[in-house]
Order: C-alpha cells, then structure tokens, then sequence
C-alpha cells in the first residue's frame, strides 16, 4: 500500500530526508519515531504529494507521488501537525467543505458526516464554531476530516501532541478503531508507549535516515539482545559466589537481587531456580525485566549519534 | 474545464462564508457601500450647488463623474487587505496544510482564493455605484452617459482583478503577512499614482483614453495572474519558513549565471555570450518586431502631426555645417562619451521602468526612437523630399551599431519580464530572476554597452562628415 524506494528530499544544501526505503501493507500500522527535526514531517509531505521528491520515489495505493499527485492525495488522509481548521465555521460545515474537495455526492456526504461525527462523540457540535472547541475536540475534528472520504492511506502526524492523558487516549482509542484489514496507517509520533501500543512495524528516522525498522519485538531482540530476568532473595547476598546454569549470563548484582540474561528462557529459567534453591537461597521472586521501546529508541539515537559525538572530539 | 472550475469555486465559496462572518471585513465594506456613497452625493450636492453660485457649473459636471470612479474604486482597496493574507494568512495560522493536501491541482486552489479575495469588494463596489447614481439622480438630477457608466464598471472591475492579483503573487510568495504588507507598496504606489492619472483624466473629461487604462490594466492583471499560476506552488508554500534576504545568495546566483563555465573573457565572450543570445531567439524577434512596429507608428503619426516644410531644409547643411560643429567642439571624446552614456542611460531606465511593470513601460520606451525616425521619415517624405539622403546620411552610419544594441536591450527586458510570468522549473521567483537579471547584465557588458560606443564614435566622428557630403556641404 506504501512503498518508497531511496525517497530523498533536499532544500538546497540541507538534506531532509536520505533514501528512505518503506514498505507498509494494507491493514500494517507504521510508527515513524525520531527526535524534533529527523525528517517525520517532510517524509509524511512527500507521501501526500505535497513536496516533490528530490530523489528515488514513492507509491501510495499504487499511485505515484510524484507523477500521480492528484490520485495519491485523494487516496490519503491526513492528519497534520497542527489542527488545521478555521475557528470561525461550523463543525459540519467544515467537514462538508472538506467532503466537497474530495468530489463526494452531497448526499453521500451529510450521511458520512453524521456518521463520523457520531462515531467520534461530537454529533452535538456540529453547529458550533470550531473555535469554541476544546483541543481534544479540536484533534477528533481534524481526525474526522482525514476521515471524510474513507481513504485506504491514514498519515497521522503527531495525533496527540501537546494534549492532555484523557484525550490522548480518546484519540488513540479511535486510531486503534481504524485499524482495519485494508486501510494502512502510518503514525509519527514521540510517544513510545503510544507507537508500541499502536504500530505493527516501527521505523526509527534520524537526520533523515531510517537507522532502525521492524516490528517492536524484532528491535527489542535486535538492540537490547535476549530477555533478562532479575531474581530476588529473602537475605543478603553478601560475598555468596552464585553460580548459574549454561545459557544464563549474569549481569548484575545487588544485596538481595541478581539480573542475569537467558538465550533459551524456558528451558534455562527452570535451571536457575533450581540451581539457586539447591545453593540454599531462599528465592523471593524471579521476573523478567521489562524491556521498552524506548530503551530500543535510546540507544540506537546513541548508536547513530556516537561516531558523529567522537568525530567532533577528534577534531 | 468546467468540473475544475467547480473546485476552485468550493475555496471562494468558504472564503467568502468566511469573510462575512468577520466583522472587521463586514463593518468597512457596509460603510463604504452606504455610507460613503452618501457622503460623495453630499459633497456632489454641495460642490454643486457652490461653483453654479460662482458661474463655473463646469467643475461640478466634471467632478460628479469623478466621485462616481471613487466610489467605485475605494470598496476594492478592501480586496488588497484580503488577498494580501489569503495564502499566508493560512499559512500563519496553520490551517493551510490540509488545504495543499486536499486532491485540488495547484491553480485551482489559486483561482480559488483570487476570487475569494475580489469577489465581494467587487459586489460592495457596484452597490456603492449604484447607490452613488440613485442619489444624485433624485438629489442633482445627474444621469452617466451609458459609455462613462461602463468604463467606470469596467475600470473598477480590471483595477480590483490588478490588485487582487498582485496581492495574491505577495501572499503566496511570503511566509508572514507582515512581510506581504510592506511589499504591498509595490502595489499601492503604482496604484496611488494611477489614480491621480485617472483624476486627472475625469476632470479633464477625455474619457476616451479610460479605454487605453482599461487595456493595459487587463494586459497587466493577465500577466500578474500569470505570474501568481506560475509560480505558486505547494512545495514553496510549506518548504519555505521564513523570509530572509540572503544577498550572498542573490550574488553567487548572479555570478554563476554571469561567468558560465567560461575560466578567460575570450571563453565568455565566444561560449556565453553566444549562448545567451541563442537562448533569446524567440525575445529578439519580437524586439525586432516591435522596433519596425515603433517605425510604422511614427511614420503613421507623420500625417496627424505635419512638421511645416520650411522647417525640414536640408539646404542650411550646405554651408558650414562641419564649421558649425567644429566651433562648438562636436568633434571631440567628451561628445562621444556624452551620447555614449546617454544611451546607456536610456537603457537603464528602461529597464528600471520594465522592471515594474513586466517589460511594457521598458519595451515602449526601447521602441521611441524608431517611433522618431518612422515620424521624421513621414514628414520628410510628404515635404517633397529625399527619404533615401536623410537616411543614409542622417541615419544609417551610426544606426548600424545603435539599432542592434537597441534590438538586444528591448529582448533582455522583455525576458527579465517574461521570467517573472513563466515558471522556471524546480527554481523560486526570485532565483529565476536573478538568473534573467545576470543575462540581461552579460548582455549590456559584452554587447550593448560596445556597441553604443561604437555608435557614439560614428555619430560624433563620421556621420556629420557623410551627411555633409551627401548634402553638398
């Protein structure tokens, strides 16, 4: 559904976007992740046909950005950084505005509009100015707008920045709704958690380069290795040598916990447990330490960053 | 066609939704609509009534037809506010994005917000007239003659459609509207003075020469319109975030464009310059063709305008001619460099004023001394004379050398103008003239400025020598 191949944007000497290569099928969600200024924003205008690429290309629901422009953003809706919507109209009558630009039959379209505007709970303002919306509705508004002609691409650009938990999470409930077998979503966001709650595949961007992609377990297992488990005890270690079975690998010791990392956890864990009790520990608990998207996100940042940061020592 | 015209229709139909809910367009439009009509007939009234007290009944027919055009005009200064914010207003306010992102193709969102902005100043305006026209009708008794009353409507029509126009170039090739209003003054200037040549014009009463103001006020709102769909496009609107004035930018495009590849002046003058004059081709045909139009023009003029007889004798050259200009050092480098630096001047004003008004004002002055000669040539031929002596005595020596440079001159202004109304891929309006600037200055280095002087030596040094002898002198 969306397909590029060493898609790259330049504004003069300044390289916004380096050759990307994505590929997200119908019914995949994709969440871009990348620090302010990576390339999010441009790649997700590149892909509405908005900036014309520079190099390589990009197909969206079989459409050309560049040579099929017209198609492509008939097939695409967005959600943009910011709103987007003129305060002072209605907000029936801005979706109809929008409606109209996608050529839909005026019928089809008040259907569609009550529709959605039910679905996302705000039917009761349809006559309100916009401007009197708080920002929550604001952002169910624009989402309702990317909406209106039931595109097959959804291009979401930070959909819940700079809101409060509650309608972040009215929002990302919506997002997870629109899941469906043939609709392609991509999300550029900051929050992790949000993008490991909601992406299939995860795209890592920095300095226009795509430096990681997967799904959020390929990563986890890619950048932060095998799982780890920490075990407590009832007493102090002190200076007890713990010996481990072959296959875990100690990591780390405290007074009354130990972390190490399994390569075949079903079949090591149960050795751990007996080895420690046969040493005559007494095991309080043995757990697997959480592994989050956002240590994957930090240390390939790091990665990418580590020989620019020794480079400038250098000189 | 239709279908997409339709599309463009949708924007101007929300624009104007939009406008009329705001009341800081609503209030100005209303009081110039009723208000200020009514106050034009007051003054009409008054001024009436005052100057047949005075036995001059004159400067009241003359000026109730010049505050019918103020009427009609001051709605329309409503539309710069307008269109000076239509595009980068929505730019300021985040709102634009969804709009570029919308299936609409890039002239449609344009035509859009063009009418958007004129539309209703322009609908306020002809409530204005008409309410204007009902009240001196009851009030004085004044009826417009039906031609006035459609010069006016069309006057006030091309002048919303130039200034809207104008302001929409601004709006879209800015990234804030307080950028946009002070490079407003390029339109309000060119404007204010217009309306004080149109002022004039009423109360002079000649009104046959509206239709000359009329036409090239659509010949200059077809070209801005032109320059606003050639330009605009979406990339620019969201690529570019501020406005900077980067004059080494400007001067290393203009070098570039300059130098060429060239690395010694014999590499510029036998690649670049050739180059540059093989890419004007089509420019210096028309300059060709407009320079014999100028000749037709003023030979055409000859017989409106009869130069008496007596005064074209060529027998005074017969005598001391040569003396004559010997006395008065004629003969001499400072009279070369005179003419030389006065063409040079000529051209520099042309392009200055080509500038400003996409190549016209400059081509037309380009034109005046073939419209000269083509004058000169006329009356001497209705006077009996030989055509062929002036010329080739009077003319042809120096003209060898002036006219091509004049050629030339009048294809580079012409292409600093068509620049500015033909996109130029992948390259912003500034860039694209810049690049159109640096040509036209490889052309005035490497071929106009030597070949006036050429011109000057043979003006100065030969041809009063060929003329003398031709007239027996």
């Amino acid at each position: 559904m969306i397909k590029t191949y060493q898609l790259s944007k330049h504004f003069d000497d300044f390289i916004a976007v380096n050759q990307i290569n994505l590929n997200v099928e119908a019914g995949e969600v994709l969440g871009l992740l990348g620090p302010n200024g990576a390339g999010k924003t441009t790649t997700v205008r590149l892909l509405t046909s908005v900036l014309k690429p520079s190099h390589g290309w990009a197909k969206i629901a079989g459409f050309d950005v560049e040579k099929q422009a017209k198609d492509v953003r008939a097939s695409v809706g967005v959600l943009t950084e910011n709103h987007g919507v003129y305060n002072r109209m209605p907000a029936g009558e801005y979706l109809d505005f929008f409606g109209q630009l996608y050529e839909i039959e005026p019928t089809v379209r008040q259907k569609r509009i009550q529709e959605i505007l039910h679905h996302f709970g705000i039917a009761r303002s349809i006559h309100q100015p916009i401007g009197e919306f708080s920002k929550g509705m604001r952002q169910k508004l624009a989402l309702a707008r990317a909406l209106i002609h039931n595109p097959p691409v959804l291009l979401l650009d930070e959909p819940t920045s700079a809101m409060d938990p509650e309608s972040a999470k009215i929002v990302r409930d919506e997002i997870r709704k629109l899941r469906s077998n043939d609709r392609t979503i991509i999300i550029c966001t900051h929050n992790l958690t949000e993008a490991e709650g909601l992406a299939d595949k995860i795209a890592i961007i920095c300095d226009g380069k795509i430096i990681a992609q997967g799904s959020p377990k390929t990563l986890k297992q890619q950048f932060l290795g095998p799982a780890e488990y920490i075990v407590h005890f009832s007493f102090n270690l002190n200076n007890n040598k713990i010996e481990l079975p072959k296959g875990a690998h100690l990591e780390k010791k405290g007074i009354d916990w130990l972390i190490y990392r399994a390569d075949d956890p079903a079949k090591v864990n149960p050795k751990v447990l007996e080895i420690l009790i046969g040493q005559g520990l007494q095991v309080v608990s043995l757990q697997e330490v959480p592994q989050n998207l956002e240590q994957v996100y930090l240390q390939v940042i790091n990665n990418h960053r580590e020989p620019e940061i020794s480079n400038d020592q250098r000189n | 066609m239709i279908k997409e015209i339709k599309g463009a229709l949708i924007i101007t139909k929300r624009e104007v939704r939009d406008q009329f809910r705001d009341w800081r367009i609503v209030f100005p439009i209303i009081l110039l609509t009723i208000l200020f009509p009514g106050l034009m007939n007051f003054t009409a009234h008054q001024a009436v009534s005052f100057v047949e007290r005075h036995n001059a009944p004159i400067i009241g027919e003359r000026l109730i037809p010049f505050l019918l055009m103020i009427v009609g005009f001051f709605p329309i200064s409503i539309s710069l506010v307008i269109a000076l914010e239509s595009f980068v207003g929505e730019k300021e306010r985040k709102s634009i994005e969804p709009l570029l992102c919308s299936p609409l193709s890039d002239w449609q969102l344009y035509l859009g917000k063009l009418l958007a902005a004129m539309v209703p100043p322009l609908l306020a305006s002809y409530l204005g007239i008409t309410v204007y026209l009902i009240a001196v009708r009851f009030q004085i008794g004044w009826k417009p003659d039906p031609v006035l009353l459609i010069q006016i409507l069309l006057l006030t029509t091309v002048q919303a459609i130039t200034m809207v126009s104008g302001a929409v170039v601004l709006s879209s090739q800015t990234t804030s509207t307080r950028a946009a209003n002070l490079l407003a003054s390029f339109i309000i200037i060119p404007f204010a003075l217009l309306i004080q040549g149109e002022s004039i014009v009423m109360f002079w009463a000649v009104y046959d020469i509206l239709w000359w103001v009329i036409l090239a006020q659509i010949l200059i709102a077809t070209l801005l319109v032109r320059t606003g769909v050639a330009y605009f496009n979406r990339e620019e609107m969201l690529g570019r975030e501020l406005d900077r004035l980067d004059i080494g930018w400007g001067w290393r495009i203009f070098r570039t464009e300059f130098r060429g590849q060239a690395d010694n002046i014999y590499k510029w003058f036998r690649f670049e310059l050739i180059k540059n004059i093989q890419d004007m081709k089509l420019a210096l045909l028309f300059s060709l063709i407009l320079l014999i139009a100028g000749l037709l023009v003023g030979y055409s003029q000859s017989s409106r305008f009869r130069i008496p007889s007596d005064l074209l004798s060529f027998e005074h050259m017969s005598n001391g001619f040569i003396e004559g200009l010997d006395a008065i050092s004629f003969f001499s480098t400072s009279s070369v460099t005179l003419i030389w630096w006065h063409n040079i001047r000529v051209i520099l004003l042309a392009t200055l004023l080509g500038i400003f008004s996409f190549s016209i004002l400059g081509l037309l002055i380009v034109m005046l001394p073939l419209v000269f000669i083509g004058y000169t040539v006329g009356n001497i031929a209705a006077a009996g004379l030989s055509t062929s002596k002036f010329i080739t005595g009077l003319i042809i020596p120096h003209a060898c050398f002036e006219i091509p440079a004049l050629i030339i001159a009048g294809a580079a202004i012409l292409n600093l103008g068509a620049t500015l109304t033909t996109p130029a891929d992948g390259k912003t309006i500034g860039e694209a003239w810049i690049i159109s600037l640096a040509q036209w200055a490889k052309l005035m280095v490497g071929l106009i400025i030597p070949l006036f002087l050429c011109a000057a030596i043979i003006e100065v040094f030969i041809t009063p020598k060929i003329a003398a002898s031709l007239f027996g002198g």
